[in-house]
């Protein structure tokens, strides 16, 4: 599974922002941190802004602040801002061997996007904080 | 703001409240079913727990669950089958309560993982246990239909 570019920084920043709702943050210290370019980036943040994800913050600085319920924002709610899962499959597909591996592939859809939809920006945070927690390489555990 | 009593296991008098509840979720009334569940899962039961949620007014909850040994292969964990929260005491941490103290009565079993299997479209339930740790097991759930 591969999400785009957008989608990845979208979550990154949702994460970043869902992490301390009180705290202000601009695009230049979330690219820093994720080595990856501002300008991109705030193309992704105004992006979520108009979602109503963020709210720009006044003042010195600018930057934006999280204006969601991270509870009840999932990772489907944030990707699908910027790509629809399964949206680049092949319409019209007529030889049954093309019908066929539709199929196939639209079963993997439905669990992407039910995992995805499943898993809320606090459930991930729980994630993150678990992982941060195990050295890189580790073997993951449920629970 | 819902302040729990306590969670026990179901007993008789608690059935129409947990169909009720049942009832209110999936729009199904399911008396037989629920019963049969208390016969197969209820107290003294080894390895096998039927527990309710309540405060001094109601049952606010249940959930079932047993442990079960080398099902395809897998050593034994434990299972939860059933899960339902009152439309009004959700939110509340009173599944967060019953699944925890489920997981103790696996726990005490010896089994050190839990599973569970949910229909992909319901989000409210699998976004509930995902927030509770729950990963994707190493398992794929299959079906045909018979013709």
């Amino acid at each position: 599974m591969k999400l785009q570019q957008n989608a990845r920084l979208a979550l990154y920043a949702a994460l970043e922002f869902a992490a301390d709702p009180s705290r202000q943050l601009s695009a230049a210290e979330i690219a820093a941190k994720y080595r990856i370019s501002t300008h991109h980036l705030a193309k992704v943040l105004r992006k979520l802004g108009r979602a109503g994800l963020l709210r720009a913050a006044r003042g010195v600085g600018g930057g934006y602040r999280f204006a969601a319920n991270a509870k009840r924002v999932t990772l489907l709610d944030v990707i699908g801002l910027f790509e629809q899962i399964g949206a680049a499959r092949a319409r019209g597909a007529r030889r049954a061997e093309e019908r066929a591996l539709e199929e196939v592939l639209a079963e993997i859809d439905d669990i992407a996007r039910a995992t995805f939809g499943s898993i809320t920006l606090a459930t991930m945070l729980k994630l993150v904080g678990r992982r941060a927690q195990r050295p890189p390489g580790a073997p993951g555990r449920a629970g | 703001m819902i302040y729990l009593k306590k969670i026990r296991g179901a007993t008789r008098a608690d059935l129409a409240q947990i169909v009720a509840i049942d009832a209110g979720i999936t729009g199904l009334r399911k008396p037989a079913y629920w019963s049969g569940i208390l016969s197969r899962y209820g107290t003294r039961q080894r390895h096998r727990y039927f527990l309710v949620a309540e405060n001094d007014r109601a049952v606010q909850g249940y959930i079932v669950g047993e442990v079960r040994d080398w099902e395809f292969g897998s050593p034994a964990c434990g299972w939860v089958f059933g899960l339902g929260v009152r439309p009004e005491a959700r939110l509340a941490g009173v599944g967060a309560r019953m699944l925890e103290a489920i997981c103790e009565r696996f726990r005490r079993a010896g089994v050190t993982t839990v599973r569970t299997l949910l229909a992909r479209d319901n989000q409210l339930v699998l976004a509930f246990f995902r927030s509770q740790g729950m990963m994707a097991a190493p398992f794929i759930p299959l079906q045909m239909e018979l013709e």
